[in-house]
């Protein structure tokens, strides 16, 4: 346990530590990285279903890619001059037995070893609908495209904070089309994530948002994001009351992944996109906060919302 | 200040795709093409070339809108 004077760190460790003690949270020494215990998943699963349930009349297209792109793809995103700090890019050891044996002896004598790796041609990916805009080169459906996609994504920031994990999953709709086709996804699912969340009993508020661009260049183009209104996030207090956690987000991209990866609509104009995602893991969390931490006593309706 | 320097700078850290030469002082440099992420650098190259530091309060698009923003922003900071 880290006893901490600020009172918001110190308001992370004591929820985190009664998560831990719940069993719902299995700890791994490192900061962001937990098991989950199966009242955890049944609820994550749980909600995940709701989602599909919700989404189902759009008729979405279902993909479901890994947890890891192309280093080729992940480099013609501007991910790195964005996020360099939160990026995972994944090494691996690429020598002959030469290097292996100075690998070995460098692992025993308790020396870094991590220098002797060289890149692999994959990323960890940094959200689920990265892998999507490189497969949708070319040119689009008349209506364009409705997505469905869940995965495993990762994002390099140790924190004390349970619902800042460095890897969780994301329920995503992802909108392909015209500017008008992904503004009104956009529009429409941030109704809707609303009243889903709080159909099942959590007060959330919707917020302007912007993404944590890197160092004091980032801070202006945060300033811009906000101005532009293009991301919104639902948020509800889960560890801390003062700083209350984004468990939804909605993202309008413009133009910007379908002019790098040239996706075209029908008319042959440049695609706008926009996706919306919900935060499993925090929006478990969310509910456990707010109702408890064992889910046969949460209120019946919100227990018949999600078909528990 | 000269406004030569922060055309200078601009030539080389704006990456815009027209000639800064064809730019007034007052044009719209996000209109010329100048990008979030070339900001960054055009921010930090004026810093090392003017010895000043952009404060949190003047990390905004209008700082760098153009020129002749550009040069009152360092005039200000520099007091």
């Amino acid at each position: 346990m880290v006893l901490s004077d600020d009172p918001i760190t110190a308001a992370y460790q004591a929820y985190l530590d009664k998560l831990i003690e719940a069993g719902l949270l299995i700890p791994s020494g490192v900061m962001g990285v937990y098991g989950r215990s199966g009242t955890f998943e049944h609820i994550v699963e749980r909600f995940e279903n709701y989602v599909t349930r919700m989404g189902a009349h759009l008729q979405p297209e279902v993909i479901r890619f890994p947890p890891v792109l192309t280093r080729h793809n992940y480099q013609c995103t501007d991910h790195l001059e964005s996020f360099p700090n939160l990026m995972g890019s994944i090494h691996s050891f690429l020598g002959g037995e030469r290097e292996f044996v100075e690998l070995v002896r460098k692992k025993q004598n308790g020396e870094d070893w991590s220098t002797d790796l060289k890149a692999t041609e994959v990323m960890m990916a940094p959200a689920a609908c990265y892998s999507l805009y490189p497969a949708c080169s070319g040119v689009l459906p008349e209506n364009g495209r409705i997505v469905d996609l869940t995965s495993y994504v990762f994002r390099h920031e140790p924190s004390v904070d349970p619902a800042r994990m460095q890897i969780f999953r994301m329920h995503e709709y992802v909108r392909l089309g015209t500017p008008g086709q992904a503004l009104e996804h956009r529009d429409y699912w941030l109704d809707r994530g609303e009243e889903m969340l709080r159909a099942a009993g959590l007060d959330v508020k919707r917020v302007v948002a912007n993404d944590p661009f890197f160092g004091r260049g980032g801070k202006m183009m945060a300033a811009s994001q906000r101005e532009q209104d293009l991301k919104f996030e639902l948020v509800v207090p889960i560890a801390s009351e003062e700083k209350p956690t984004a468990i939804f987000s909605s993202n309008y991209h413009m133009d910007h992944f379908a002019h790098v990866f040239g996706i075209k609509t029908s008319d042959g104009k440049c695609a706008h996109s926009a996706c919306v995602g919900f935060g499993l893991e925090r929006i478990t969390l969310a509910l456990f906060k707010t109702h408890g931490f064992d889910p046969a006593t949460w209120p019946a309706d919100v227990r018949q919302t999600l078909a528990l | 200040m000269s406004l030569e320097t922060i055309r200078e700078i601009l030539t080389q850290h704006g990456r815009l795709p027209v000639d800064v030469k064809t730019l007034a002082d007052d044009s719209d440099l996000y209109n010329a093409g100048l990008t979030s992420l070339a900001t960054v650098s055009l921010m930090l190259a004026l810093e090392d070339a003017f010895n000043i530091e952009f404060p949190e309060n003047k990390l905004s698009r209008k700082t760098f809108e153009s020129i002749e923003a550009i040069s009152e922003a360092i005039e200000e900071l520099k007091g």
